[in-house]
């Protein structure tokens, strides 16, 4: 891969700027945020130049944003934020990825390492057991095709209607876990086919499900009325989306955009940001088919935060509420959203597209919970199985500048091929071992795909974030137990 | 002879570049490059056959939807094929013949899961020893 040689202004510390006429073709400048440091490792791919492209997309607002985390992905970056007006702008399904609403839930509990420690094994084994992970992996969830059109409209409700969680875990969800707008009839049968099967299911690749320990707590108040209190308390994260359904929606949409592109007359500088009219059938349909699959993700999430706080009471012999297993929050990381933002001094209504980024909402703000309104969204960044991930909040910085979003986790640096000439899953595994992380994993070999080596540090672009001012870090915790597919 | 296809390394996913004398043979050969991903080839034998047929808008387009048609069918139906007949190949439509058997997971050991075939950095292009092709998956 070349370096990338284009022009980049430093705003201050953490900002940098893609001037608009970098490239003819740009509506917007593009914006980067990051530290000197990781300029360096951006600028090493050609990802700066895919910031630059999406700057060409008809109706966008403000730049074409990314984030610390940005990594090269297929015609939008990994990291990347856009949003577009709804009057004339477009939406594209490469802008919010394959792995629709692919995203992170943390559970809160009133258990400490001390307890927790001396049974990880089995609580590792009970979760691994418990909850469908893996390749082609099914679930225990067994749903027709009616079943199946209710989930995609209901989302985390459908969920919570079948025994799966509480009413107050939906409060706690970004959109309520269901986002409106959801047509089953925009959505495959192909896609229908393929998710099915796999409701309820963690999947494979870089998801998981971790149990944590909180190692340090940045501001106290906020971090208590989320309900983490102590250093040594024990959290538990999930990281997942729609599986192959999402995938299967993705690749669906972009065809029928591959030929709206020809139809609407857009001039785009990469086949992979195809793309339709917000406004139009081709851009509706999309939109409605994408909040299936949203939906279909908050449903999983759902279901598997159930079987984690099942497998908990199991091997602690305590009910869930006894242990305190409380939800703190649910955000989606790659989702395209209908909001209304204001750029410079204008309120537009526009379509967020948050591809590896997440929605960072200030305090006060309406879709906040009542329960945060004081403090801000939950934000979740997960950061790769060897270090650790981070707990921070919306504010009204990342509002004004970001279209409300921040980073979404740590972002690789080392392809999965490279990952795996360079270290063993085996290896991996004694690592963990060393540092007191025990991991269960259907393929060991593929483990090696997720070693620390193979990501950033996310301690590193949490800082970005922090000291740029969209997001405040709140609390930090480190992995002591993880499953992964 | 010259190799069917390599694989190639991509940040986040993988990739494949496919060679053929032919279009026909580069898109079996991609195919197959596709399930090298998924699982060792010489592990599937040929159990069954599957027709299938893909459209698509041009000759580009109908490389990626052929992937993703087979990527679909391992994923839905759990099928994975080691040869593919390909009966008709025009600008956009292909009729193919597959032949190889169901996952058995005592058997077949999957390697990674392939989950779509992007446009990104899609090539196809004919030079002197035929066409060459590059794809980059989503994993």
């Amino acid at each position: 891969m070349t370096r990338w040689q284009g022009q980049l202004i430093k705003v201050d510390d953490y900002r940098w700027k893609i001037p608009e006429n970098y490239k003819a073709g740009m509506r917007v400048p593009g914006l980067i945020y990051a530290s000197n440091e990781m300029l360096e490792s951006i600028c090493e791919e050609q990802t700066p130049e895919q910031v630059a492209n999406v700057a060409f997309l008809p109706g966008i607002v403000g730049y074409s944003l990314a984030m610390p985390d940005i990594h090269w992905g297929y015609g939008f970056p990994i990291g990347g934020v856009a949003a577009m007006d709804i009057k004339d702008g477009v939406v594209s399904p490469g802008g919010v990825g394959y792995d629709i609403n692919c995203g992170v839930r943390l559970l809160r509990t009133n258990l400490s390492e001390a307890e927790v420690r001396p049974k990880i094994g089995q609580l590792i084994n009970e979760l691994f057991h418990n909850i469908p992970s893996g390749l082609g992996s099914e679930g225990k969830i067994k749903i027709d095709q009616k079943e199946m059109a209710r989930l995609m409209v209901e989302g985390a409700r459908w969920a919570v209607k079948r025994g799966f969680g509480y009413q107050e875990d939906l409060d706690v969800t970004e959109e309520g876990g269901c986002l409106s707008g959801a047509e089953p009839d925009k959505v495959s049968d192909k896609a229908v086919k393929r998710g099915m099967p796999q409701a309820g299911t963690l999947g494979s690749g870089n998801h998981f499900l971790e149990i944590q320990v909180v190692k340090e707590i940045f501001d106290s108040y906020i971090a208590s009325i989320m309900g983490i209190t102590e250093i040594g308390q024990i959290l538990v994260l999930v990281h997942t989306g729609s599986r192959g359904f999402g995938h299967q929606v993705c690749t669906d949409h972009l065809r029928v955009m591959e030929e709206a592109v020809s139809k609407y007359g857009i001039k785009l500088p990469d086949r992979q940001l195809a793309c339709a009219p917000i406004e139009s059938k081709e851009g509706r349909d999309y939109l409605a088919a994408m909040a299936c699959a949203a939906n279909y993700a908050w449903a999983n999430r759902q279901c598997i935060a159930h079987w984690a706080r099942e497998s908990f009471s199991k091997v602690f012999g305590k009910t869930p509420e006894q242990l305190g297993m409380k939800q703190v929050y649910d955000v989606a990381h790659n989702i395209a959203k209908i909001e209304e933002h204001t750029v410079d001094g204008r309120k537009f209504k526009v379509c967020v597209h948050r591809k590896g980024a997440t929605r960072a909402f200030p305090p006060e703000h309406k879709d906040v919970p009542q329960r945060y309104q004081k403090i801000g969204q939950p934000v979740l960044v997960p950061g790769d199985m060897g270090r650790c991930s981070f707990i921070a909040v919306g504010t009204d910085r990342a509002m004004a500048e970001s279209f409300g979003s921040t980073c979404h986790g740590a972002g690789r640096v080392l392809s999965r091929g490279a990952a795996k000439r360079s270290v063993r899953g085996r290896d991996v595994v004694q690592e963990l071992e060393s540092k007191g992380i025990t991991v269960r994993a259907e393929s060991i070999p593929s483990l090696a795909e997720e070693a620390s080596q193979a990501y950033k540090d996310v301690t590193e672009i949490i800082e970005v974030v922090h000291k740029a001012g969209i997001s405040k870090k709140v609390a930090m915790a480190i992995p002591m137990g993880v499953i992964k597919g | 002879m010259r190799k069917a296809f390599e694989i190639i390394d991509h940040t986040a996913d993988v990739g494949i570049v496919a060679y053929g004398a032919n279009l026909e043979e580069l898109f079996s050969n991609a195919a197959l490059a596709l399930f090298s991903l998924i699982i060792e080839p010489e592990s599937i034998e040929e159990k069954l056959h599957r027709d299938l047929k893909v459209s698509s808008e041009d000759r580009d387009s109908l490389l990626v939807n052929w992937l993703n048609e087979l990527i679909y069918v391992f994923d839905a139906e759990h099928i994975l094929f080691r040869r593919f007949d390909i009966k008709t190949l025009s600008e956009n439509m292909l009729q193919a013949t597959c032949y190889g058997e169901s996952f058995d997971p005592m058997k077949h050991k999957i390697k990674i899961g392939v989950k779509a075939a992007t446009y990104h950095m899609l090539t196809l292009e004919k030079n002197t020893g035929g066409y060459k092709a590059r794809v980059i998956f989503d994993i």
